[in-house]
């Protein structure tokens, strides 16, 4: 049986992994190469790290972490973040990613979903979206969540998955970093809307999130930047959860 | 030695990973020639069936025929285990090897396409390279299209119906998902071809 994938994401600047420093374990506290590894030694089924500067002056820097950390990683490792053409794509892959994930760039230039899907396979191109519930629609926002793209949410999934997107990874800004749980509404909607897998993500903060998102809102995989502020343990323990509330997971890992 | 093919599609930087970390002595090629120097193939595939068009340029084609006839271990993964089958849905006028009968087609409408994430293998007994795989070990799949059960599946897995996720037959392997990606029970499967 297929299951639902839980996808611990590294935020990552200048080389270090940011979210995660008040973890007490100290593996969590940095280097994105270790925490990968630790993430998927407890139980992550995938890994995403997302290069949250992402000036051009620091992309040789997000290179060596993505070959450090690939070196020792064998789930699948995508990796986001400043990627806005395809010879950034290209670079970021023959460092090692498997997936890359792209939001701005692909809003301003629906194009660069299929040019990249083209080279490397629909299966390698993850299309990031930041939402908002704005009056009737849930909006998408570009630029970290700075600028309104003056799209909707489900319309823009949609357009994407038809481009040539392999995933759409969709954070809720409204949820996001507020450990209230998943925008079940959201991602059911946009999940529905589309054929492609939809990763949930924002709002994370217990394992019922987790269920619910699979549940209501109808999920194929659910990711969190920082899963030990759970209050969990681990991906482990919120693995045997989920298992235990009837929810395919891989387990054991 | 293991080589690995490069026709041409898509990033093979996972695999050639995956049997460098295992202390293989790996080359990546797009030459005949080093196909017939080879003592293993190893031969990854990512995209569209019609990719495979590219093995008639140059003389891979031939090339992997002609090694896999000869007993050379052969590994197909993903796109390169459809390739074993006689064709695909997804480009008919693209030929596959036809080691295996039948045409690998797509997912019944009441699923989800692409099929993206970690599925069990039910495996059949005496495989070698499923050698002490556990049954129900779960290993990571991205894939539109299925290849048909085989009476040379070795391992089968459900998605809206029963694909074979593993086919075997003498020195020829196939495997749909990918093992690179797959944790330790992708490891210990690359090892048990490293060791045929």
């Amino acid at each position: 049986m297929l299951t639902k994938r839980i996808i611990a994401c590294l935020d990552m600047d200048g080389g270090r992994v940011v979210k995660g420093v008040r973890f007490k374990n100290l593996r969590d506290a940095g280097d994105p190469a270790e925490c990968a590894t630790a993430h998927a030694r407890s139980g992550a089924d995938e890994i995403v790290l997302l290069d949250i500067t992402a000036t051009s002056g620091n992309r040789n820097t997000l290179l060596d972490a993505v070959r450090a950390t690939a070196r020792s990683l064998f789930v699948p490792f995508t990796v986001g973040g400043g990627i806005r053409q395809l010879e950034d794509a290209a670079a970021v892959f023959d460092a090692g990613a498997d997936k890359i994930a792209i939001n701005s760039a692909a809003v301003r230039d629906p194009a660069l979903i299929g040019k990249i899907a083209g080279r490397f396979g629909s299966q390698a191109v993850v299309v990031a979206i930041d939402a908002r519930k704005s009056d009737r629609r849930f909006e998408v926002f570009i630029a970290g969540g700075r600028v309104p793209a003056g799209r909707d949410a489900i319309q823009w999934a949609r357009e994407a998955a038809a481009c040539g997107a392999g995933e759409i990874l969709l954070t809720s800004m409204d949820r996001d970093g507020t450990q209230s749980g998943f925008d079940c509404e959201l991602v059911r909607a946009v999940a529905e809307a589309v054929s492609i897998p939809v990763i949930a993500s924002g709002g994370a903060g217990s394992a019922r999130d987790f269920i619910s998102v699979f549940r209501e809102g109808r999920a194929d995989a659910a990711l969190a930047a920082s899963i030990f502020h759970f209050g969990l343990e681990d991906i482990a323990e919120l693995k045997r959860e989920l298992r235990d509330a009837s929810i395919p997971v891989r387990w054991p890992c | 030695m293991i080589v690995i093919v490069d026709y041409g599609a898509g990033n093979l930087n996972s695999v050639k990973k995956a049997f460098s970390y295992l202390g293989a002595e790996i080359v990546v090629t797009d030459r005949p020639e080093t196909l017939s120097a080879a003592d293993k193939i190893v031969f990854p595939g990512v995209g569209h069936f019609s990719s495979l068009r590219a093995l008639d340029h140059g003389g891979l084609r031939g090339a992997l025929l002609e090694a896999a006839s000869a007993g050379k271990p052969f590994l197909g993964i993903c796109l390169g285990m459809q390739w074993l089958f006689e064709g695909s849905e997804e480009c008919i006028e693209v030929a596959g090897a036809g080691i295996f009968p039948g045409k690998c087609r797509q997912f019944p409408s009441s699923v989800k396409s692409p099929h993206v994430g970690w599925n069990s293998l039910t495996v059949q007994p005496g495989s070698r390279l499923l050698r002490d795989l556990a049954q129900d070990s779960f290993v990571y799949y991205t894939h539109s299209f299925h290849a048909p059960l085989v009476a040379a599946t070795t391992a089968a897995t459900e998605y809206g119906l029963q694909f074979a996720g593993a086919v075997e037959l003498g020195n020829i392997f196939g495997v749909q998902f990918h093992p690179e990606k797959s944790g330790d029970v992708g490891l210990s499967i690359l090892k048990n071809f490293c060791e045929v």
